[in-house]
């Protein structure tokens, strides 16, 4: 599994490993497990800016289809064409080979979660 | 998607559940295994090995006295009269519009009979049919009964296995009394899958023995614990309806496709009403839906012929098995022919959609 440090995490989810002014996001092991298999992601666009909470995608599990919302403002420079093949990716390795999309010219967002607080939100009454 | 588990009611098997690990879903007011390890997995193992359900959440209606025969006649779409004992069938309980209550195994115990309802739906029937059942004749077993399903096609040799004497006459929707592993069971051979197997009902203090010993047996021809996830996939593989997805109170059996459990040249509540939608000609029907791409239709989704709204989804999800994304929905019978382009408007983007012949999946060798 991949390093964990640094990870900054939303309320609805999402990661952020944030590098200078850019930053890889993805979804928690948390939302991966209630979510189940993943068979499908819909994409932004190279070039597509985001504000955060921007919904800029979809994943579709067995379950569900659930938006996501980006965790930081900031232009996507790449999305990961590995889970257009393998979906899967995103269950087994959620924090790794399962990252979603990469955003350039990010600004930090100050309310984002460190692990503690974001488990703390998971493991908190409800759950 | 969940609610507090204290509010709704367990199977006997629910902490065996819990020790597997299971995620919880409240279904019909249960509590029940959603999945235990991933609905792909154990939707494969179903479909290659063996799969093991708890299906206790079932309804049980016994129905029994001298004239249970001509009631159910009357209660029930599907002829009852000519169900030999030790045999199963399918039927629908209707309202008088022609709405269907429920759909449901009619059994011949002789004496008496068994209908096996959903779960959801169990109160609701048994009011039903003891409304129309001399009093004392219709009982509510549903609380009394456990039930274990082995799907898939390892399941009949290894239920075979725990077995006290032979199933190989048991044939499809059939039924005998066996012991399995010692646990007095009725042994049926049915299920919802789409696969070979039988379905194991017992005394509910006995649910959790036969259960473990069935895992354990189990285990080496690939057994898995399965989730209503699994269930779920399966029978929509397998082109099986799901009360509450794809038939309601405001759908009738013909629109439903049904009508091969329908007897209309027989007197049943709701009978005139279906009849009159028959002459009239149907607004909707069932069909088959084949995605072109990877989006995944739901319940719900509208269905677009060249841009207009013609229908709804009443199912859909990925089928693991074909490697494509499939639905079930209602559309006008002027577009129900096999090989119709249609769309289903997936989050506002017209999915591409091709009219396929149901059941999606067959098993290979029945």
């Amino acid at each position: 599994m991949a390093e964990l440090s640094g990870l900054r995490f939303s309320e609805s989810h999402e990661w952020v490993r944030q590098e200078g002014d850019t930053a890889t996001i993805g979804i928690s092991e948390y939302a991966q497990s209630q979510l189940g298999d993943v068979i499908y992601l819909e994409f932004p666009s190279v070039g597509q800016k985001l504000k955060v909470g921007d919904r800029f995608g979809v994943v579709e599990s067995v379950k569900a289809a659930s938006d996501l919302y980006s965790p930081v403002a900031g232009e996507v420079a790449a999305v990961n064409d590995a889970l257009k093949e393998h979906p899967e990716l995103l269950n087994n390795d959620p924090y790794g080979k399962g990252w979603i999309l990469k955003l350039r010219g990010v600004s930090p967002n100050p309310k984002l979660l460190d692990q503690d607080a974001y488990n703390a939100l998971v493991e908190g009454p409800g759950h | 998607m969940t609610q507090p588990v204290a509010t709704v009611e367990r199977t006997p098997l629910f902490e065996e559940h819990l020790r597997l690990g299971a995620q919880m879903t409240n279904f019909g007011g249960w509590s029940m295994p959603l999945q235990y390890s991933s609905i792909r997995e154990e939707h494969q193992a179903v479909r290659s090995a063996a799969g093991l359900f708890d299906l206790s959440h079932m309804g049980e209606i016994e129905v029994s006295g001298t004239d249970a025969v001509a009631q159910l006649e009357r209660l029930l779409t599907n002829e009852v009269a000519t169900l030999k004992p030790g045999r199963a069938r399918y039927a629908l309980l209707c309202n008088e519009q022609g709405g269907i209550l429920d759909d449901l195994l009619v059994y011949n115990l002789s004496p008496g009979y068994l209908l096996v309802v959903n779960a959801g739906n169990q109160d609701k029937d048994f009011e039903w049919v003891a409304a129309h059942t001399p009093a004392g004749t219709a009982r509510n077993m549903g609380r009394q009964t456990a039930l274990i399903g082995v799907q898939g096609p390892r399941a009949p040799a290894l239920v075979q296995r725990l077995a006290d004497r032979d199933l190989k006459d048991v044939k499809y929707y059939a039924f005998v009394d066996r012991r399995v592993a010692g646990v007095p069971c009725r042994v049926s051979r049915t299920g919802y899958t789409g696969e070979d197997g039988f379905e194991l009902f017992c005394q509910p203090s006995e649910a959790v023995r036969l259960w473990q010993r069935l895992l354990d047996a189990g285990g080496e021809v690939g057994l898995k614990p399965a989730g209503l996830g699994a269930r779920d996939t399966l029978r929509l593989e397998a082109g099986m309806r799901l009360y509450g997805n794809d038939l309601d109170e405001q759908t009738n059996p013909l629109e439903a496709g049904l009508d091969w459990a329908v007897k209309l040249d027989k007197d049943f509540i709701g009978r005139d009403a279906i009849g009159r939608v028959a002459q009239q000609g149907l607004p909707r029907v069932t069909v088959g839906l084949r995605m072109r791409d990877r989006s995944i239709p739901r319940h719900g989704y509208r269905v677009l012929d060249e841009g207009r709204p013609v229908g709804t989804v009443s199912s859909g999800n990925v089928s693991f098995t074909l490697g494509y994304n499939i639905a079930l929905a209602f559309v006008p019978p002027a577009r129900s022919q096999v090989g119709t382009s249609l769309a289903v408007d997936v989050r506002g983007a017209a999915a591409p959609a091709d009219v396929v012949a149901l059941p999606f999946y067959r098993r290979p060798h029945p």
